[in-house]
């Protein structure tokens, strides 16, 4: 059984972890500063480049979730049960968000009536009818998604660095590129 | 006396207006139903279409299919009446740098010729002015007649620059594309048959 269960992750789903981790810091960011910007061709810009990374997001978090379903991930590194379970509960809530916020920014979009044009030349079907009063009601919900995708994304983060360098488990060079 | 008076007033009053209705009938025969028709257009952001439409206009339609070369068309489209998707583009929209409503109310459409295509089909070249330029547009028009209405529809692209529309920081036509497709369907009571 322990020859089945690979000490580290694969190198795809590495490289993965890191891609998609940047996109979604960056993509936050980006939608953070741009919703307060007054209307403007700048504004414009920074909408629709924040639209393409995230239908780009997720893309590939369909990629990363039939990947980490078709391969083994490491096994737990000793810890408390409790701490086990949130950090397995973590990591579904994550899955499940890298899939809600793309899809409920892009359902927003729809409705608003901007649908979407992934790099200004893919038109993206919409699967909601545009409806101001639909797209008022959905607007505030992929902030909160997000706001509470940042938060388990930082307690991941934490987790991970505590277990690294208080518990002094390594855990850090399981998602790492290999020496 | 008084009941005469007031019977002569109303009598020479009929008159004036038979007569005055008999001048203005033949050269302005048709109505606009404003409830059945639109005024559309769609213009692209960053490859983007965008949609909006004009909710208020008026039309002044002398026209005859059959004597096209006699027609006269005049539309007046009432540019802050203008919708699109988000309330904060709407308000936009009636800045200065683009439709600038305070200044320039209204945009016209007004014929000089029309040319019969067949099949209920017609040309109508004319001068269209927004924002206080002047552009000849010849503007494809297909007519459909169901009863005592007919409805004139077309579709036809405008350069937004040509008219000042989207000046300032929004000239970047990689932004806001330079060519507007207009889109119309116009109801109308009064037209001859094909």
């Amino acid at each position: 059984m322990t020859d089945s269960t690979p000490s580290r992750y694969t190198d795809t789903a590495i490289v993965l972890h890191w891609l998609l981790g940047l996109g979604l810091v960056a993509s936050f960011s980006l939608g953070l500063y741009m919703a307060d910007l007054p209307l403007s061709p700048q504004r414009l810009k920074l909408y629709n480049w924040h639209k393409w990374a995230g239908v780009t997001i997720l893309a590939f978090s369909f990629v990363r979730l039939a990947w980490r379903l078709t391969h083994k991930p490491p096994a737990d590194v000793p810890m408390p049960p409790a701490q086990r379970s949130a950090a397995h509960a973590a990591h579904n809530v994550l899955y499940a968000l890298f899939f809600a916020v793309p899809l409920v920014g892009w359902a927003y979009s729809s409705a608003a009536g901007f649908p979407i044009v992934a790099f200004g030349v893919l038109p993206l079907p919409d699967f909601v009818p545009v409806d101001k009063a639909l797209a008022q009601a959905i607007k505030p919900w992929h902030e909160r998604l997000a706001w509470l995708m940042a938060v388990v994304v930082l307690a991941h983060i934490a987790a991970a660095l505590k277990h690294h360098f208080i518990d002094r488990d390594n855990i850090l060079s399981r998602m790492w590129l290999p020496k | 006396m008084k009941a005469f008076t007031k019977t002569s007033k109303t009598y020479y009053a009929t008159v004036a207006f038979a007569l005055l209705a008999s001048f203005a009938l033949p050269a302005c025969a048709q109505k606009l139903l404003p409830a059945q028709s639109e005024i559309s257009f769609t213009s692209k952001q960053m490859g983007v279409p965008v949609d909006g439409k004009f909710k208020k206009f008026d039309a002044q339609v002398a026209f005859d299919p059959k004597r096209p070369d006699a027609a006269k068309i005049a539309l007046t489209i009432d540019l802050a009446s203008a919708s699109l998707g988000a309330a904060e583009t709407e308000a936009e929209l009636a800045k200065p740098d683009w439709f600038s409503t305070k200044q320039f109310p209204q945009a016209t459409f007004e014929s000089t010729s029309v040319k019969a295509l067949g099949g209920g089909k017609f040309d109508v070249a004319g001068k269209l002015n927004i924002k206080g330029s002047s552009r000849d547009v010849i503007v494809p028009v297909a007519l459909a007649q169901a009863g005592a209405s007919t409805t004139a529809s077309g579709a036809f692209t405008i350069k937004r620059l040509d008219f000042r529309i989207g000046d300032g920081e929004w000239k970047d036509t990689s932004m806001v594309a330079n060519d507007v497709q207009v889109k119309f369907k116009l109801s109308l009571t009064g037209v001859p048959a094909l």
